[in-house]
């Protein structure tokens, strides 16, 4: 069986940084495979690369058996891949249930001519797409921000509605940068159960997070990144017992 | 929530077809109708225009160029050879789409101050070539139009028609068929905004990043806006010539261009009746202020800047934002 999401000795150079350097591993779908390392250990980096908004310097990544060398993040998309960010990446000019739409964009066929003269069958997809957009935030838990703009949302809100937009997508795979930042531990822990959940789908999810708790929790794996490097990789046991891990990142 | 969003949309179509059916009571004479029409028609304008710039969020310096083509394309088919007008119009919304396409795969990969430069060049090379080319669009000194000729029935603002047993003057019949010509223009607008196509076009403005990784083509959809926003502008353009019944390269001036961005950042970026209230002010004032006549350039310049400084929603925006404030005070001080 091939992994569903393949890294081969990937790098990546801003000028002479290198935020990636010679990383590999691979992610099974089903599980979920997590990104851990101190801050500037290039994890967003890395993701930026899976999602193809940055271009490797080096080396191959391959989703589902395909190179996504030449594929811009929309045709990875396509293919099933979305994703959550750090910084995060809200339209503020729509309302809330719109960015969920939003998620639903490969989903709705639609034209020019039955847009403009809005016949019923974009009326009917537009209603169908609003009620899946409104089940997303209330199973993601922002459900009371149906009628509200993004702008007038909360922060731990918005990165919930962040997840729905992508769940909208209805990916194969999921990568949350960081989703639990700046969550207090209840937001956190209801993250924990949503992310459970959406595993239990059967969504494959590959997170970054400094949550310990969590992350150790909830992985099948873990990749430790360092500097750029892959520092360990394997089960939450592995890593927990690894002498490096213990030495360079969890501070002995 | 849906529902109610629906009804809303069309209530603003609504009130904009109540407003153009009560204005005629306070229209004097024919110039008072002459202005409204052009009113009606670079608001259609800028209703295109207003799909680019504020809900894309891409900014375009030379659409005047696009309503150039559009103005000279009908004049220069209908008058020189002899074409009806709604071929015409067609024909030159499709040369102008064309020609929009191939223009704005390169530039709109740019951003900020780029794209401004080039689509600023963009109208600078049409308005120059709609200069230079005399023998078909007479230089300088511009060309007549011929008269609007919908299937066969003439429509020239110095006829006189009957419309269900009254005489109308043809510069009344011009206003009805520009207020039917915006209204049409709206809700195409609407009905394109408020769809997945509005959605990944307003999410280019929102967050490029976010619409590209669930799936948004932001490449194809900036074309795509650019196309409709510049088939929007040849139209009103050829419409407008037929209307002038003569055009200059004017029409198609740094100038002009400059005047349509003005009425979409003053009227209101992203809100398709803030803009059109953006045409009426910015047409106005040069009647009100009729001394400042070669400053009109200046004085829009300046007006573009202030709005951006202290009004950067908009009019129209602004001015709803400060009533629904009041309400929610007065009802809050009411409870
Ligand atoms: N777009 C970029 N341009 C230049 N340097 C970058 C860029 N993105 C990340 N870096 C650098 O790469 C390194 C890794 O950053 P990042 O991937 O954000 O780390 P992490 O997410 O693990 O905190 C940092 O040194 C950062 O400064
Ligand atoms: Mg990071």
């Amino acid at each position: 069986m091939t992994a569903l999401v393949e890294v081969k000795g990937l790098d990546k150079a801003f000028g002479g940084v290198h935020a990636v350097e010679g990383v590999s591993f691979a992610v099974e779908a089903g599980q979920v495979y997590s990104v851990i390392g101190p801050n500037g250990a290039g994890k967003t980096t890395l993701f930026n690369l899976i999602t193809g908004l940055y271009i490797p310097t080096k080396g191959e990544i391959r989703l589902n058996g395909e190179s996504t060398a030449r594929l811009e993040p929309n045709q990875l998309a396509e293919r099933g891949m979305c994703r959550t960010f750090q910084q995060m990446q809200i339209c503020m000019n729509m309302t809330a249930i719109e960015n969920v739409m939003l998620g639903r964009h490969l989903q709705l066929k639609s034209n020019l001519f039955t847009t403009l003269f809005r016949l019923p069958s974009l009326r009917r997809d537009e209603e169908s797409a609003h009620r899946r957009a409104a089940e997303l935030m209330e199973y993601v838990g922002c459900g009371q921000y149906v009628g509200a703009e993004a702008s007038a949302m909360s922060y731990g809100a918005l990165k919930r509605l962040e997840i729905a937009r992508a769940l909208a997508a209805e990916p194969k795979v999921i990568l949350l940068d960081e989703p639990a930042a700046g969550l207090n531990a209840t937001e956190t822990a209801a993250l924990e159960d949503l992310i459970r959940k959406i595993a239990d789908q059967g969504i494959t999810v590959m997170l970054v997070e400094h949550d310990m708790k969590l992350v150790m929790g909830i992985s099948d794996r873990l990749l430790v990144l360092d500097h750029g490097r892959v520092l360990a990789e394997g089960t939450p046991e592995e890593i927990r017992q690894n002498p490096d891990v213990i030495a360079a990142y969890l501070g002995g | 929530m849906m529902n109610r969003f629906m009804q809303s949309r069309l209530r603003g179509l609504i009130v904009l077809a109540l407003i153009l059916i009560i204005l005629p009571a306070f229209l004097a004479n024919s110039f008072h109708y002459e202005l409204v029409t052009q009113m009606a028609i670079l608001a259609a304008t800028v209703v295109g225009l207003n799909l680019l710039v504020g809900y894309a969020g891409q900014i375009s310096l030379g659409h005047a160029g696009f309503f150039g083509l559009g103005a000279y394309f009908s004049g220069i088919a209908t008058g020189t050879y002899g074409w009806p007008s709604v071929p015409a119009l067609l024909v030159g919304a499709i040369l102008v789409a064309i020609i929009a396409w191939v223009v704005g795969r390169p530039i709109l990969r740019l951003k900020g101050h780029y794209l401004s430069m080039a689509t600023l060049a963009v109208g600078f090379i049409i308005a120059i070539i709609l200069n230079n080319e005399r023998d078909f669009t007479g230089g300088p000194d511009g060309m007549p139009v011929p008269a609007l000729e919908v299937f066969g029935w003439e429509l020239s603002a110095f006829g006189q028609y009957s419309l269900f047993g009254l005489t109308i003057e043809g510069f009344q019949a011009w206003y009805i068929f520009a207020s039917v010509v915006l209204l049409v223009a709206v809700w195409f607008a609407l009905n394109l905004i408020e769809s997945p196509i509005g959605r990944a076009l307003r999410s280019v403005h929102g967050s490029e990043v976010a619409a590209s990784v669930v799936g948004v083509n932001t490449a194809k959809y900036k074309s795509l806006v650019f196309v409709i926003s510049a088939i929007y502008a040849s139209l009103m353009g050829g419409l407008y010539a037929h209307f002038q019944g003569f055009i200059t390269p004017a029409v198609a001036s740094f100038e002009f261009s400059i005047l349509f961005i003005t009425m979409v950042v003053l009227g209101g970026m992203g809100s398709t009746f803030g803009v059109i209230l953006g045409a009426v002010v910015l047409k106005l004032l040069p009647q009100v202020l009729a001394d400042f006549q070669e400053l009109e350039t200046v004085m829009f310049g300046l007006i573009l800047m202030l709005t951006m400084i202290f009004m950067p929603k908009g009019l129209l925006p602004t001015l709803t934002a400060i009533v629904s404030r009041r309400m929610r005070k007065k009802a809050g001080g009411e409870a």
